[in-house]
């Protein structure tokens, strides 16, 4: 078989493969909130903080 | 004195601020909700965002509806028995402090497994363990640390809302598909006019067949799914018998894509799935930019988002029971606590009441009400508990009944033919006619020729750039004005602001504010001792009016009074010395007035001699005579009002002369008045605030609504105005007049590029390759242009 359908197979793929990662992340509400997450994410590192303290309370 | 700010609320201390590890709080509230985080580690909170908290306000007996089993499993979204979720709206929910907070609730009780904050829509999904926590007492642990989630009946009755995803997947497939045909019609741009027959690049052309096949492929789902919108409308359009934008459009696609299938079966050409494909991906990209509005506000309101779900219900032995509002009927007993509001219309029979019916007749003032007397629904109870007897059933009170006229049935979209459509006609039998022509004259002059040239006429007049102009530059408009705070419900709403030539205000709490108000003494002046006892005297009272008038008189120091007596729905009594006053309505103080005074006064007496009243004015919003005076210039204008006539002079003095007043109106005779105006020909604009401008609000052609804030409720309307923005309404609807102009700009320029396109049509010139050129090119040109105009007139917006 030519190299040529190998590589449209394989760019297919990927592509399908993308694309289907899309309509999973719409099914699962990714698109619904676009704001929160960007806030929440930089949440992360401060959390530690309070748990420290309440070890060190304890 | 200096002013110290609240270190939980940010708002000024009145008073003598609570200290309480040594930072200020203006209430024991706020103070409750700080130790309730300092205690839990969740001090954090202050650190993200100064005094971001929210007041706590007492709810008391507010929530015990939400033990009954019925109501409970009516709001949750899951209920296994041992573990449920529920969605819970909370308006309060303004900063990322809010949602640090809401997301670590299971700081403040462990057994609420998870909780995820949706910013834009303001609401908290909580997931909890139902044998640690009650819904009821998560709402209240919500409501103790100032977020007290809002539950009306709307909750309780309406479907849960499912978003619809269908665009998001339709573009995805457009944009997926136009990506890869892109690609896939590379070898034929590099390749261009030249086959296997005229000596080309032999190595693309031996695998001409399946590039094009594979384009084939992915054009099916663009067209028979991504676009199937269009054919749709363009079907309804044609049975209704109107030529709509979308005629042209879907007849373009169906051209496309029959003459390129045509092609590459019988070896023609490479056909214009890449054009096909892209046309589609750029109309639903418009589309999609135009469908974003505001989640967190909401438009469609009617009474059942005030009212709330539950009421409790006395029964004939004398015990409480919590009922849906729905349930009750004629003749039962209910009671109202403080601050609820009444749902059914009906007789007092025990308590004190103190009734705000701003909501419904736009009245400003509280209306006392004695036992026996009727009470309507919609008031506000204000000062403590009252039982009633229903008289009705809560449809058929006289508010709600409002809801049952047509005008809410009917919806505005569909009478109203936008810009795009009314081109749409024209533009459809221009191209038609043109296609035609051509095609007649090559079948005369070469008729090998004459179908290649009826399909390229088709495609590349195919509308995209003018379906573009509109969602674009209305979209965009709709942003810019939700940053100014003023947030339309959707693009069409422009385009009806634009067409404007008649604006009714109503004028409680739109041209007055709700926050101010001003008095002004009239009567023998007071010695400085009785100045300094009427203020600490109203100092104890929590009557509205004794709020206001505190407010505004001088700082007196404070005293302890020998006697105080409040005698609600009178006045107040009180003695320091040999000081005797007496604070209140004009009979309470021993005056005697025959004339029915339409104002509204507090009366003053010392030592049982009058001594003179305070008259309260209505604050008129900041700059209301100058922008009634530059309405009045392009505008018809006319004040509708549900209050009475006391006001009467001082607005004429305010607004430009001959301005019509009308007073003393009902939420119908808004209603009709507007529904007159329409039939004589006008378009109208309704500007309004409460309850009892809905109606007028639903049948104008624009209903503006005006909110202090815009996270409380407000009337079904077109648009919410911020309040603090009432001075720039008129700037807002020329600004909407402007961008009507941008889209006829945007017009020529995409008929421009449709001239450029027909001429290689017409010529039988049109190759796939100009056609994927032109299309996208004018699509994006229209694009930037609609941005770059839209943005010039954003910036011009103070």
């Amino acid at each position: 078989m030519s190299v040529i359908y190998v590589l449209l197979t394989i760019s297919l793929v990927v592509a399908i493969i993308f694309f289907i990662a899309f309509i999973i992340s719409v099914r699962h509400g990714q698109y619904d909130d676009s704001y929160t997450p960007s806030v929440r994410m930089l949440f992360e590192d401060e959390l530690v903080k309070p748990k420290k303290s309440k070890v060190k309370s304890k | 004195m200096q002013t110290t700010n609240c270190f939980h609320c940010g708002d000024t201390c009145t008073g003598t601020p609570i200290t309480f590890d040594e930072k200020p709080f203006c209430c024991a509230g706020c103070k409750t909700v700080y130790e309730i985080f300092s205690s839990n580690d969740l001090s954090y909170y202050y650190d993200l965002q100064e005094a971001a908290g929210t007041t706590p306000k007492a709810i008391e007996g507010k929530y015990d509806f939400l033990d009954n089993e019925e109501i409970i499993s009516r709001l949750t979204e899951f209920n296994d028995g041992a573990v449920q979720i529920v969605n819970l709206y909370i308006p309060t929910i303004h900063c990322s402090s809010c949602i640090w907070i809401l997301e670590n609730l299971n700081k403040l009780n462990p057994q609420v497994t998870n909780s995820q904050v949706d910013f834009p829509q303001k609401t908290i999904r909580v997931t909890y363990k139902q044998e640690g926590i009650s819904l009821k007492e998560l709402v209240l642990l919500l409501a103790k640390i100032g977020y007290e989630p809002y539950i009306s009946l709307e909750d309780f009755e309406g479907s849960k809302k499912t978003t619809d995803k269908s665009l998001l997947y339709k573009l995805g497939v457009a944009g997926f598909a136009f990506g890869n045909v892109m690609f896939l019609s590379f070898p034929e741009y590099f390749d261009l006019g030249s086959s296997a027959a005229s000596g080309g690049e032999y190595w693309l052309n031996k695998y001409q067949d399946v590039f094009r096949w594979l384009m084939f492929v992915f054009s099916l789902p663009v067209v028979f799914y991504a676009a199937s919108d269009y054919f749709v409308s363009a079907f309804k359009g044609l049975r209704a018998k109107i030529l709509n934008i979308d005629v042209p459009i879907a007849l373009g696609i169906v051209v496309l894509f029959l003459r390129s299938t045509f092609d590459i079966t019988f070896n023609l050409g490479s056909g214009f799935f890449d054009s096909l494909t892209g046309l589609v991906f750029f109309l639903l990209l418009g589309k999609f930019f135009q469908q974003r509005t505001y989640s967190f506000l909401s438009f469609e309101r009617d009474y059942k988002s005030y009212f709330p779900i539950a009421i409790t219900r006395l029964t004939p032995n004398g015990k409480e029971e919590t009922v849906p509002v729905q349930e009750i009927a004629k003749g039962d007993r209910i009671l109202i606590r403080n601050e609820e509001m009444i749902p059914v219309d009906g007789k007092l029979t025990y308590g004190n009441a103190q009734i705000d019916y701003s909501f419904v007749s736009g009245e400003s003032e509280p209306v006392s009400k004695k036992i026996g007397e009727q009470i309507f629904a919609g008031g506000k109870q204000l000062s403590g508990v009252i039982e009633m007897i229903a008289s009705k059933s809560v449809s058929q009170s006289y508010l709600t009944q409002l809801w049952g006229n047509a005008v809410f049935k009917t919806d505005k979209a569909t009478a109203f033919q936008n810009l795009t459509d009314s081109i749409g006609k024209r533009f459809t039998i221009g191209v038609l006619s043109i296609a035609f022509l051509a095609t007649a004259f090559w079948l005369f002059y070469d008729p090998g020729k004459a179908l290649n040239v009826f399909t390229a006429v088709l495609i590349i007049a195919c509308p995209c750039a003018i379906a573009l102009a509109s969602p674009f530059t209305l979209g965009n408009m709709l942003r810019i004005f939700g940053k100014k705070k003023f947030y339309i419900k959707n693009t069409q709403t422009i385009e009806q602001l634009a067409k404007i030539d008649t604006a009714i205000f109503d004028k409680t709490g739109t041209i007055t504010t709700t926050q101010k108000s001003t008095a002004h003494y009239e009567g023998m002046p007071l010695t400085p001792d009785e100045e300094s006892i009427l203020k600490n005297t109203i100092r104890a009272s929590n009557h509205p009016l004794s709020r206001s008038l505190y407010d505004l008189l001088k700082e007196q120091d404070i005293i302890t009074l020998d006697e105080y007596e409040e005698h609600i729905g009178n006045g107040l009594k009180s003695s320091k010395d040999d000081i005797k006053m007496k604070i209140g309505s004009a009979n309470f103080v021993g005056k005697f007035t025959t004339e029915n005074l339409m104002d509204t006064s507090i009366y003053i007496s010392s030592n049982n001699a009058y001594k003179g009243r305070y008259v309260f004015h209505n604050q008129y919003r900041e700059g209301l005579s100058s922008v009634f005076k530059n309405m009045s210039e392009t505008l018809n204008l006319a004040i509708l009002s549900g209050d009475n006539e006391g006001e009467k002079e001082r607005l004429e003095a305010l607004l430009p002369k001959l301005t019509p007043l009308y007073f003393n109106q009902k939420p119908e005779t808004k209603l009709n008045f507007i529904k007159t105006l329409q039939d004589q020909g006008k378009k109208v604009l309704m500007v309004g605030d409460g309850l009892n401008d809905a109606g007028a609000l639903a049948q104008s052609n624009v209903g503006i609504a005006i909110s202090e804030n815009i996270n409380v409720f407000s009337p079904a309307c077109d648009a919410i105005l911020d309040a603090s923005k009432f001075q720039q309404l008129y700037q807002y609807i020329l600004a909407s007049r402007k961008s009507i102009q941008i889209i006829k700009m945007s017009f020529v320029l995409s008929l421009l590029y449709n001239c450029i396109g027909l001429y290689f049509a017409v010529t039988g010139q049109l190759e796939p390759v100009i056609a994927a050129i032109l299309m996208p090119l004018s699509s994006i040109s229209i694009v930037v242009f609609t941005t770059i105009m839209t943005n010039l007139l954003g910036r011009k917006l103070s």
